[in-house]
């Protein structure tokens, strides 16, 4: 609760990353969610992908949209700056943000309400501009903050906690996402911490627009019996195609995977994302493979989680409108101000 | 009918010419505008097109005016009818003793024509069809023929123009000597068959000087380049896409990096006018400097994240190229109908800076300067143009920059000012009194200076809370800051009438050419008015004297409701009585004949006849 102070007290034998930073280094402010919201899970996870990566905290910049889930940068990295924009805009804010300063993270929060309904264009229309982020949907079906409404991503068929019956069909982000030429696409389940902490830390390192759909049950509002997002059955229908080791560093891979367990994939900046197979079939290098598995399963009532769908050698937006390698943001006046000799040859050129 | 003599004029004259838009007539009317200038005349042309690609009417006007008149005047001397469509219409419009230029390739019903004026016939399509096979090279050399023709009838040097087509086609020879051949053809066949010149004509004089003829959409666009913008977003909308346009152009020449190729820049084109406020708000949020240009409708679409801007106190500018509204109104019609939308956009009590150019040079000007107010301000600066600066070419000043000028990037507190001992960071802190507080970019400092930045309501620290002192706190910080505001933004500029009066004239943006030349008709019809034109919104301190000087002030605008009126009259507590609308706005630019005889009527119903001198 928020009226009760963090504290300060660390102790002295917390562990430390290679930056020398504890666990505590990349906490924020007391969550104001639900006890039990599936998103503080979600929040444990980032906390725990950016201890492991050993990111400098301040280099992060976090923003959201509206709803609960838009809260959740509040609660993680409090040395970062953060942005609660505005519901269902925070793509455009995170692309703005992006093109100013490249040398940043950028970590885009969002919810279901955010992304599939009043934000679906934005969504969207960042995921096929490639701007290198990290896009998170807190995905629970559901409304939190206004009491219980459908969302967008509800299940058809799926009912809600007053007794409705949902009789839209559900968007599905991760396949939206995957036609829209995310070059990292994802979904995990806020309950299962071992597969969502690597999948995040997999998508920070990823240049490019990198999607997470992240079922996380609403503990107020969805976690009922028919509803579709509720824990039981997230649990019981996690249909998951891997298991993610991310590998940063030259070192040479220590854990021992039986032949043809294991596909190792190279991201640009060196890190190798090791896939532990458990669909032996499912390669994440194939796009309309992984669409069409998404869509059989999907039929199944199966929710498919793990690294969907990966492409090492992606590019992003920068790489497309051809930028300077220095930030946007650091340039001066003598970088950017052609000056009165080149004024003079353009007036003489509208005479 | 009284026999009209034909109209006799030397460089001051209205052409107007009729095409169907597509017909590619556009350059060759630009030609005639831009020849004339070179003959040291000023003109000043207007674009009159729809909303349409093919097909539809267009009439292009050339206004030419020694004495420097730039604002629309209103009537037709001479009308290059090339449209049959719009026929009826353009032949009605020509004043007694005018000129009627046209095709005369097919006969006309004598009805067709009227007896008060000079028909001028020209078997284009006869010229053109016997010279030329190809029928996009008839289309397209028929206007140079025209223009050809044009030459001879009102006595232009064809070596200005054959200058001029040479500088088009610098390095396409073929091109260029067809098109000087396609001139003298129209040329030869006026000397040859019509009296030459008419009564209108066109004599070499020096009254262009070293004036540009520029777009204001272009000006404003180059603005922000030499005002250091990085990050520009927007989405096609009529009138403002050419700003977009100009600045991706202007950025292809003056802003790549010489050793690398790359860009110092970055043009999104968004999905909406959402995307793009959204793209220039987390730019700005992360120390970019950031605009959009966009149009009425768009202003409506971006109005939740304009009220984020002026709450969470980040930095943007839009440059508003305004049309006739509401709705989609007249989407390629030039109004200043956006005053009071822009002033109070979003919900809530929210208050944003206008800038009004009048012209090219100043949209040049005031485009740059912002970025410096929007940073220094950190709030969202409108650009307030419209169609008529912003689409058409306009004579102006020269535009001037001084290499010493460096941008204000306001209060930013870097790394090494959070590390000063005793140093306080509060994002909404007002350190100085001046409302403005200072703010830190995002990956300054390991451990100082992040804060969450919000719609919700925060303390100075930028800490979550509802408390009412709290909020009332930073509501009042912001009124404060908009004060500040009043002084840092372009005075308004006051010109007093040549004797003392009791009148005065309230005017901004593109009215300024028509009420300088309304100015002189009023003189001569014996009415005195001190002149005020206002450049920004808050309101200056003067704007408030300048009226309680006078026993009323005309507000000249041009939309329906008296907007900057309203503004005035809310934001200075003015009894409205003394605040006197003139308003024009049947989407056409405003015209001197209009403001004067608007103004000379009211004047005139003051000047009270004794009746005992009346009866006698």
């Amino acid at each position: 609760m928020t009226y009760i102070a963090k504290p300060k007290f660390q102790h002295p034998g917390l562990p430390k990353n290679e930056l020398g930073y504890t666990h505590r280094d990349y906490e924020g402010k007391v969550s104001t969610l639900c006890a039990g919201c599936g998103h503080d899970s979600i929040t444990a996870s980032i906390i725990e992908a950016c201890y492991e990566l050993s990111i400098e905290p301040h280099r992060v910049a976090k923003i959201s949209g509206i709803g609960c889930s838009s809260k959740t940068p509040d609660y993680f990295l409090g040395n970062s700056h953060g942005f609660n924009s505005v519901h269902g805009r925070m793509p455009s804010v995170l692309t703005g943000a992006n093109l100013a300063n490249r040398d940043l993270i950028y970590l885009g929060v969002s919810g279901d309400g955010d992304s599939a309904s009043i934000g679906f264009g934005q969504f969207a229309h960042s995921i096929r501009r490639a701007v290198n982020m990290t896009y998170i949907v807190e995905n629970n079906g559901v409304y939190g903050l206004t009491k219980g409404q459908f969302s967008a991503t509800a299940d058809r068929g799926s009912k809600s906690k007053k007794g409705v019956m949902n009789t839209e069909n559900a968007i599905d982000l991760v396949a939206i996402a995957l036609q829209l030429g995310a070059s990292f696409v994802a979904r995990s389940f806020s309950g299962d911490k071992s597969q969502l902490v690597p999948l995040i830390a997999a998508a920070i390192r990823h240049k490019g627009a990198a999607f997470i759909d992240v079922i996380s049950p609403c503990i107020a509002f969805n976690n009922h019996a028919g509803s579709t997002k509720s824990f039981d059955y997230v649990r019981e229908h996690n249909d998951a195609v891997n298991r993610l080791d991310v590998l940063t560093g030259r070192d040479p891979i220590t854990v021992e995977y039986a032949p043809g367990t294991v596909q190792v994939v190279e991201q640009h900046d060196g890190t190798r994302l090791a896939l532990r197979k458990i669909d032996a079939d499912y390669d994440a290098n194939d796009r309309l493979a992984a669409m069409t598995f998404l869509q059989k399963h999907a039929a199944k009532g199966q929710v498919v989680t793990g690294l969907l769908y990966v492409d090492p050698d992606a590019e992003d937006l920068h790489t497309h409108l051809d930028t300077v390698e220095t930030p946007l943001n650091t340039l001066e006046a003598k970088d950017l101000c052609p000056g009165s000799a080149a004024l003079e040859k353009i007036n003489a050129s509208l005479r | 009918m009284s026999v009209q003599s034909p109209i006799s004029s030397v460089n001051d004259f209205v052409v107007r010419f009729a095409n169907v838009n597509g017909s590619g007539s556009a350059s060759a009317n630009e030609l005639f505008a831009r020849s004339i200038l070179r003959h040291g005349v000023p003109v000043s042309p207007r674009n009159i097109f729809p909303s349409n690609i093919q097909g539809l009417p267009t009439w292009y006007e050339v206004r030419v005016t020694e004495a420097g008149h730039l604002g629309a005047r209103g009537g037709v001397d001479l009308m290059v009818a090339m449209n049959p469509q719009t026929w009826d219409k353009d032949v009605a419009s020509i004043e007694p003793g005018g000129y009627l230029f046209y095709d005369s390739t097919k006969p006309m019903p004598s009805s067709k024509f009227r007896a008060d004026i000079t028909v001028i016939g020209v078997p284009l399509t006869a010229i053109t069809n016997s010279t030329y096979t190809d029928p996009r090279q008839r289309q397209l050399f028929k206007n140079i023929i025209y223009l050809g023709a044009l030459c001879a009838l009102l006595d232009l040097d064809p070596k200005l123009v054959e200058q001029l087509i040479g500088e088009q086609y610098k390095g396409k020879e073929k091109l260029l000597s067809s098109n000087v051949h396609a001139l003298h053809l129209g040329r030869d066949w006026a000397l040859q068959n019509l009296k030459c010149p008419i009564g209108l004509q066109v004599k070499k004089s020096d009254k262009v000087g070293d004036r540009i003829f520029m777009e204001g959409n272009s000006a404003a666009a180059l603005g922000a380049v030499y005002g250091g913008a990085t990050v520009c977003a927007w989405y096609p909308i009529t009138p403002s896409s050419s700003v977009a346009e100009a600045f991706t152009s202007h950025c292809k020449k003056l802003r790549h990096a010489p050793e690398t190729g790359k860009a110092k820049y970055a043009i999104v084109q968004g999905e909406d006018e959402l995307a793009s406020i959204g793209i220039v708000i987390g730019a700005s949020w992360n120390g970019a400097r950031a605009f959009t240009a966009t149009s009425g409708p768009g202003i409506s679409l971006m109005t939740e994240f304009i009220g984020l801007s002026y709450f969470a106190e980040i930095p943007a500018v839009i440059m508003n190229i305004q049309r006739a509204g509401p709705s989609t109104g007249m989407p390629t019609r030039t109004q200043q109908c956006d005053i009071i939308a822009c002033a109070y956009a979003s919900h809530g009590d929210t208050k944003h800076v206008l800038l009004f150019p009048e012209d090219p040079a100043e949209a040049f000007e005031f485009a740059a300067q912002s970025f410096d107010l929007a940073e220094r301000l950190q709030t969202m600066i409108f650009l307030m143009l419209d169609l008529d600066i912003g689409m058409n070419h306009r004579l102006c000043r020269p535009l001037k920059w001084d290499d010493a000028r460096q941008y204000d990037r306001g209060k930013v507190m870097t790394a090494e000012m959070l590390d000063e001992p005793g140093r306080d960071f509060g994002r909404y802190l007002d350190v100085d009194g001046d409302g403005i507080p200072y703010r830190t970019y995002p990956g300054t400092h390991p451990t100082k200076g992040s804060f969450f930045t919000r719609g919700t309501s925060r303390d100075r620290y930028a800490r979550y809370s509802e408390e009412g002192a709290i909020y009332a706190d930073n509501m009042q910080r912001l009124v404060r800051k908009f004060e500040t505001a009043q002084d840092m933004v372009p005075r308004p500029l006051q010109a007093n009438a040549a004797k003392p009066t009791k009148y005065g004239v309230i005017y901004f943006g593109s009215t300024s050419p028509a009420m300088d030349e309304a100015i002189g008709i009023l003189e001569s019809r014996g009415h005195q008015l001190d002149r005020m034109r206002i450049r920004a919104f808050p309101f200056h301190s003067s704007v408030a004297s300048f009226i309680a000087d006078h026993d009323f002030v005309y507000v000249v605008e041009q939309n329906r409701d008296g907007q900057l009126r309203q503004l005035i009259v809310n934001e200075n507590g003015i009894d409205p009585v003394r605040l006197v609308p003139i308003l024009h706005y049947d989407g056409t630019p405003i015209t001197a004949r209009f403001i004067a005889n608007a103004i000379g009527d009211h004047q005139d119903h003051l000047k009270v006849t004794p009746l005992r001198k009346a009866v006698s």
